[in-house]
C-alpha cells in the first residue's frame, strides 16, 4: 500500500488569524514490545519526527517516540500573514519517509 | 431483562413502546464519543482516503458502475443480504464486494480483513450514516436469523458464556473495567483501538468467540453470517454511524 | 475533560524502589530535553480521567504564555519519552494535541520550555482500563 497521509485546514485562512493544522500519516508504529502469533518479537519500527515547515520555516516540529499511537495524529495552531505553501514532513525508523504539501490562501 | 429486551426488539415498529436499546456509542467515555464524531480526528480517516482512492481505480473501478460513492446511500442498511443465482448465499458487505471485486472486476479476492476491503466496507457504509438498520428478510435469511438467535442464546466455550449472559441481561454493569455494551452493529466496521486498526463484525465476532475460549468459526462460515442476520435484526430500525470508534 | 492532581498518592508511590527507579528515569529524560530540572508550574493537561483503552488516548497541552518547546513523560511505560515539539514563530498558541498510548494507570507530565530558559512542569493521573477478553 503506498504511504498516505491525511491533512485538514483551512485552505482559505484570514490573515494573521490563528487556525488550526491536524495531521495523521499511515505507520503501525510498532514499539518493538508486542509478540507475533509464532512468538517472535515484532521489531521497533517507528515515526521519529514531524516537521511542519511554511515557505522553508519551521513552524511546528515534534520528536516522536513508542508511546505516540499507532497512525500518529498531531494537532497545532498556527498564523500566516500572507499566502504560501505548507510542507508536511514524516521521517523514521528503516528509511521512512512521507511528504506532503499544501497551499494555503491567505485572504 | 432479557425477555423483555428480545421482546422489544420484536416491537421496535411500535410506536407506543419505549426501546430501551442502547448504541454503544451512548455508553462510551466522551472522549471516544468526539474521536467518532469529529471527522478530522477519526481513526478512520486513513482507511476512507484509501477507499476513496480505490473506488476511481482501474479499468474497471466501482466508480464506473456506481457512479459516486454517495449513490450507494442506504444499501450498507440492508445487510445481511440473501443472493441468489450461482455462488449465492449470504452476504454481508465485505462479502459483497468481494463479490464484485471477483464477478465484475476479474480480480483475485481479498484475504480477510485486508486493508483495502475495510476501506471500501468502511467508505461504502459511511454512505448510510443516519439511516436506520434495515436487513432484508427472505426464507433463508429468517432460517439464518433463528439459527443466529440459537447461538446467541447458547453457553459457548470453555468459560460456558452464553452471549446474551452479557450483552443482554448484564448490560451495563462491568467485567473486570470495562462497561459491557448491548453490542448492537451500527456502526460497523469499527476502528477498535484495542486492535489500533480498522475491523469488521466477523471479526469482533471471532475476538468474542476466542474470549470465551470456543472454537472460532471460519471466515464467512455459516456460523458467523447466522450471528449476523440475527444480530442485525436484533439492531433493527437504529442509526448507522459508520465508521464507529470503540475501546 | 478535567485536570487533577493527586499530589499524596503520588508521594506515596514515590516511596516504593521499584517506582523511584521509573521516576528517576523520567526525571532524566525530563532534565535531559530541558537542560535542567523543571519548577513545578502551570499547565494544563487536557485527558480523560478514565481510559477504556490505553491504545489511543487523546491528550492536548497548553501553556498560559509562549513557548519554544513543549513534552509529555511518562513513569510507567516502557519508555519515558512520549513526544517533545518544537513551535515556531508562526505557530499561534502555546499548544498541541495528539494520541497517546499508556500502558497503565499512572501519572503523566506535561512540561514547558520558555525562549529565556525557563522550565516547569506538571502532572495529571490518569486510570487505565483494559480490554477484559485477550483477543488473537
Amino acid at each position: 500500500m503506498a504511504t498516505r497521509a491525511v491533512i485538514s485546514l483551512p485552505a482559505t485562512p484570514k490573515a494573521g488569524e490563528a487556525f488550526e493544522v491536524r495531521a495523521t500519516v499511515a505507520h503501525a508504529m510498532e514499539t518493538g514490545y508486542r509478540s507475533s502469533d509464532e512468538g517472535a518479537r515484532l521489531p521497533r519500527d517507528l515515526v521519529r519526527r514531524f516537521e511542519c515547515r511554511l515557505d522553508g520555516e519551521l513552524v511546528f516540529a515534534a520528536d516522536i517516540f513508542a508511546a505516540i499511537s499507532a497512525n500518529p495524529y498531531v494537532s497545532f495552531w498556527m498564523r500566516a500573514s500572507q499566502s504560501g505553501e505548507l510542507r508536511f514532513s514524516w521521517r523514521g525508523d528503516n528509511g521512512f519517509e512521507h511528504f506532503e504539501t499544501r497551499t494555503i490562501s491567505v485572504t | 431483562m432479557r425477555a423483555l429486551l428480545l421482546l422489544l426488539v420484536a416491537l421496535a415498529a411500535r410506536a407506543a413502546e419505549p426501546d430501551l436499546r442502547r448504541s454503544g456509542r451512548d455508553t462510551m467515555s466522551s472522549a471516544l464519543r468526539t474521536l467518532q464524531a469529529d471527522d478530522a480526528q477519526h481513526p478512520a480517516q486513513l482507511a476512507l482516503a484509501l477507499g476513496r482512492e480505490l473506488w476511481g481505480q482501474g479499468g474497471k473501478s466501482c466508480a464506473s458502475c456506481h457512479g459516486e460513492p454517495e449513490k450507494l446511500r442506504g444499501a450498507a442498511t440492508r445487510y445481511p443480504a440473501w443472493l441468489n443465482g450461482e455462488g449465492g448465499g449470504i452476504v454481508d458487505l465485505p462479502g459483497r464486494i468481494q463479490r464484485c471485486r471477483v464477478r465484475h472486476q476479474q480480480q483475485p479476492a481479498w484475504a480477510p480483513e485486508a486493508e483495502p476491503l475495510l476501506a471500501l466496507t468502511a467508505l461504502v457504509a459511511q454512505q448510510s450514516r443516519g439511516l436506520p438498520l434495515a436487513p432484508p428478510r427472505s426464507p433463508e435469511l429468517d432460517a439464518a436469523a433463528r439459527q443466529g438467535q440459537q447461538l446467541y442464546t447458547t453457553r459457548l466455550g470453555a468459560l460456558n458464556l452464553s452471549c446474551a449472559q452479557c450483552h443482554d441481561e448484564r448490560a451495563g454493569l462491568r467485567l473486570g473495567g470495562s462497561l459491557i455494551p448491548q453490542g448492537h452493529v451500527d456502526d460497523y466496521p469499527v476502528y477498535r483501538l484495542e486492535w489500533q486498526s480498522l475491523g469488521s463484525l466477523q471479526r469482533r465476532l471471532r475476538g468474542c468467540l476466542s474470549g470465551v475460549r470456543a472454537q472460532v468459526p471460519a471466515w464467512d462460515s455459516a456460523e458467523l453470517l447466522a450471528f449476523e442476520a440475527y444480530l442485525a435484526r436484533r439492531s433493527a430500525g437504529m442509526p448507522m454511524q459508520p465508521p464507529g470508534v470503540r475501546p | 475533560m478535567k485536570r487533577r492532581e493527586f499530589i499524596v498518592s503520588a508521594a506515596v508511590f514515590a516511596a516504593l524502589p521499584e517506582a523511584q527507579a521509573e521516576e528517576a528515569a523520567m526525571r532524566d529524560a525530563i532534565r535531559t530535553w530541558a537542560g535542567r530540572d523543571p519548577e513545578a508550574g502551570t499547565l494544563k493537561i487536557d485527558i480523560a480521567e478514565l481510559v477504556e483503552n490505553g491504545n489511543a488516548v487523546p491528550v492536548r497541552v497548553t501553556a498560559s504564555e509562549p513557548v519554544v518547546g513543549l513534552a509529555l513523560f511518562t513513569p510507567l511505560n516502557p519508555e519515558p519519552g512520549v513526544i517533545q515539539v518544537s513551535l515556531g514563530a508562526a505557530a499561534a498558541k502555546p499548544e498541541f494535541s495528539t494520541r497517546m498510548r499508556l500502558a497503565r494507570s499512572q501519572r503523566i507530565v506535561a512540561v514547558a520550555r520558555a525562549a529565556d530558559g525557563r522550565c516547569w512542569q506538571t502532572g495529571v493521573d490518569v486510570i487505565v482500563t483494559l480490554a477484559a477478553c485477550v483477543e488473537p
